[in-house]
């Protein structure tokens, strides 16, 4: 049976691959897919715990299934912002985006 | 409507008259003058329902009708007010009730209603005429319309308010707020011509003169309340042991008793309201104001109230006396009443002005009753008001009613004479018949003519009291100035209404409307009858008639009524003489005197006339003892020194001192250290602010970097801390 350290090692990588998404990519679409690899990572970790550590409930499961459930409503509302900022300036580039500006 | 009521209402009407034409009908005169004669009307009726249910009472004086109620919370007690209606106040009630109404509808005449409007009349000046055109193309001038017609009425309503509050109330106190009230009264409406300055004059000089007696008399009131606890009438002057109390405390001053100084105090209350000397000097200058004001002023209200009150007070200025030698108060007041009554009928003798000569015989008057009062007469005291009321507001409204048709002539004539001077007058009896004849009664009751008048019997009682009591030099003083007056009303009757007319104006003068006739009929009949209820016990023939009414009535108001003066023939030979020998006398001199000549006094009597003609100088005097004195401290010394010097000096000094401290605290404390600490703050705070502000650069990455920065070095501290720290 494969340990349950690849999971975990798996995952990390996941998580960085999306956090490095996040920070580095100019299109916002692209840092919303970012989001969703760091999410499904987490996942990840969630399900594998609950294979190896606590058979005796279903809560990881359980848990993973919101994440999936907040995931989703996150995405629909972020794709709404971002049509909605495309319409407006033009653009989706996330460092033109910058109204907070001092 | 019971009795209690009615007494309560009665002030009433004419103070809602005064209300209603001030704030609404002062625009419709017929409406406004409806209003005020309707109030002066009811008022007149609730009287003579409230004096015929007080004749039906017996023994009045013991049981008269008095209502009060809580007033004022006093502590643990109450300051009480209320009405009182008994002997004495009825009988006022009843001369005041008719004078009023016939001066309103007097009034109406008086002042022209249903003339034209006046060509160039002005509010403030007595109507100038107006000029018409009648229907063959004659063009007249004929009197025109009182501008200020409703205030007129508004003022008189206000005024009867204010005597009728004075004769029904039960205490000094609302006594004093109607007394108060008509001397505003008369300060308005002897200042109703105001755009004239003589008029201004007089009705500052009448508001100040009688100002110095009020605030005698409150001086009096506060007194009496101090010592006795009380203002009400019952309470303190039919109270004996209170009586007794205040005549034999002493009050350390001259030797008066506490009630002789309290009475005293009062009494000057009405030497100011009276016009008695030395205060008189404000009453001649009202004749300023229209002619239905001086009868209200003269005889009916103000001055009448004065006496009132004298009389009302009588218990405590004879508080001990018992018929004994006189009081100190009871002195002052018979001296003060025999010398003015003597002093204002030789002023009066040598007065052109048919009005002035009046007001000098109301003065006169007046006194003959002060004097009463002084000798203890106190019934023919009240009898003698009485009948003056009637009498002299008859005389006044008569000479307004001359002086309206000498003014008609006047106009007429467009000659420039006085249409008061008595010189430019003469043969009116023909042309203003009802005049002459009411005016004649009026005159002929003022000299006490025999038998029929009304001033002989009140008149006669007096002397008859003085003379047996004993108290010659009164009798003697009242004597004269009766002669007097008789001399000078026969003098006024003379040349004003017989031989023949001395100017144009005289003779194109015209008889007045009957809304001033017919007060003059009625007061001409009130000044004949209202002497019958009067008549001696013990008169020849007369008094097996008539009962001596007046009285067994008035007596009944005091504790323990004095006994009534007898007849006896040596009075009465006296008042005979006197009066029909004045009035013989009067009209020998005068029967005859042609336009322009001089007065034959004044060939006769030569300086005296001079000094008699500028009333002994008391306006002169006065003005220099008291007017420019006051002007002097006014403007030398507390305008210019202690206004501007003094105070003026302080006040600069103080603010000069304050701007000085308050500039140095401006800049050595103000502006270095609270200004500079608050200022370095707030740039400091900015300049911080500009610093960190380029943190935020508005991108999303950035400030994810900045947590995950953050995140990291957060959990290497707590790893740290979690690992090593134990």
């Amino acid at each position: 049976m494969i340990p349950l350290s690849w999971f975990l090692v798996f995952s990390a990588g996941l998580f960085s691959i999306g956090l490095f998404g996040v920070l580095a990519r100019k299109n916002a679409i692209a840092i919303l897919m970012g989001i969703e690899l760091m999410l499904n990572s987490v996942n990840i970790n969630l399900v594998a715990f609950w294979r190896y550590r606590g058979l005796d409930g279903i809560a990881g499961q359980v848990f993973a299934v919101i994440v999936f459930a907040v995931a989703a409503a996150e995405v629909a509302v972020g794709l709404a912002l971002f049509i909605s900022i495309y319409r407006r300036r033009n653009t989706i580039a996330a460092d033109e985006i910058d109204l907070l500006k001092w | 409507m019971s009795t209690e009521t009615i007494i309560w209402l009665l002030p009433l009407p004419p103070l809602l008259a005064f209300f209603l034409i001030v704030l609404f009908t002062n625009r419709s005169k017929a409406l406004s003058h409806t209003i005020a004669v309707g109030a002066a009307l009811l008022s007149w009726l609730g009287s003579m329902i409230v004096f015929w249910r007080v004749l039906q009472v017996e023994k009045l004086g013991e049981n008269p009708f008095v209502y009060n109620i809580n007033w004022m919370p006093l502590g643990n007690s109450w300051f009480r007010i209320g009405v009182q209606i008994d002997p004495l106040s009825a009988a006022v009630l009843f001369f005041v009730s008719w004078t009023i109404l016939m001066i309103f509808i007097y009034s109406i005449g008086y002042q022209n209603y249903g003339q034209p409007k006046g060509d160039h009349d002005r509010p403030g000046l007595a109507p100038h005429g107006a000029t018409v055109t009648d229907e063959h193309g004659h063009t007249h001038v004929v009197p025109s319309i009182e501008p200020l017609y409703s205030r007129f009425f508004a003022f008189l309503g206000l005024f009867a308010f204010g005597m009728y509050t004075l004769v029904v109330s039960d205490n000094l106190l609302t006594l004093f707020v109607g007394w108060e009230i008509m001397g505003l009264c008369s300060y308005l409406l002897i200042g109703f011509w105001f755009a004239k300055p003589s008029a201004r004059a007089a009705a500052i000089k009448a508001f100040i003169t009688t100002r110095i007696g009020d605030v005698f008399m409150l001086l009096g009131i506060v007194y009496l309340y101090s010592q006795v606890g009380s203002l009400n009438y019952r309470e303190v002057f039919y109270d004996p042991e209170v009586l007794h109390r205040l005549a034999t405390t002493p009050t350390g001053f001259l030797g008066f008793s506490t009630a002789g100084l309290i009475g005293l105090l009062l009494f000057i209350g009405a030497v100011g309201k009276s016009a008695q000397w030395p205060l008189h000097v404000w009453l001649p200058d009202a004749m300023e104001g229209p002619t239905p004001v001086s009868a209200m002023i003269h005889a009916a209200t103000m001055v009448s109230a004065g006496v009132y009150m004298s009389i009302r007070i009588f218990p405590l200025i004879t508080a001990d006396w018992h018929g004994h030698a006189l009081t100190p108060a009871m002195t002052v007041m018979a001296f003060i009443g025999a010398f003015t009554a003597l002093f204002a009928a030789t002023i009066a003798v040598a007065q052109n002005d048919i009005k002035r000569v009046l007001a000098y015989s109301t003065i006169s008057q007046l006194a003959y009753m002060i004097a009463a009062l002084g000798i203890g007469a106190y019934v023919a005291a009240a009898f003698h008001l009485v009948t003056h009321a009637f009498f002299k507001a008859l005389l006044f409204l008569g000479s307004g009613s001359v002086i309206h048709g000498v003014e008609h002539g006047v106009l007429h004539t467009g000659e420039h004479v006085d249409p008061q001077d008595m010189y430019n007058m003469g043969g009116l009896r023909k042309k203003m018949p009802i005049t002459f004849w009411t005016f004649l009664i009026g005159g002929f009751a003022l000299s006490g003519f025999p038998i029929l008048t009304a001033g002989f019997w009140s008149k006669d009682e007096i002397l008859s009291d003085a003379f047996q009591h004993g108290h010659w030099a009164v009798f003697l003083a009242l004597a004269i100035a009766a002669l007097l007056t008789a001399f000078y009303t026969m003098r006024q009757i003379t040349l004003t209404f017989l031989g023949q007319p001395r100017s144009e104006s005289a003779r194109h003068a015209q008889e007045t409307p009957w809304t001033m006739t017919l007060p003059l009929v009625v007061l001409a009949v009130m000044a004949i009858i209202s002497g019958w209820v009067g008549i001696p016990e013990g008169f020849p023939v007369l008094s097996l008639f008539v009962k001596n009414f007046f009285h067994e009535f008035v007596a009944g108001t005091l504790l323990e009524g004095p006994a009534p003066v007898l007849f006896h023939p040596v009075p009465l030979l006296t008042s005979l003489v006197v009066a029909l020998g004045g009035l013989a006398l009067g009209w020998w001199v005068y029967r005859d005197i042609p336009a322009g000549a001089p007065d034959p006094l004044q060939v006769r009597l030569g300086s005296l006339y001079t000094v008699l003609k500028n009333k002994y100088y008391f306006d002169e005097l006065y003005d220099f003892l008291f007017v420019r004195p006051s002007y002097w401290v006014a403007e030398t010394f507390t305008s210019l020194w202690m206004d501007r010097t003094v105070i003026d000096g302080i006040l600069h000094t103080v603010a000069a001192v304050t701007i000085t401290i308050g500039n140095g605290f401006r800049n050595y404390f103000d502006k270095p250290i609270v200004n500079g600490f608050g200022d370095f703050i707030g740039e400091n705070t900015k300049k911080l602010g500009g610093i960190f502000r380029t943190v935020q650069t508005g991108r999303v990455q950035q400030y994810m970097i900045l947590a995950l920065v953050s995140i990291a070095g957060f959990s290497a501290l707590f790893y740290y801390l979690l690992v090593f720290g134990r």
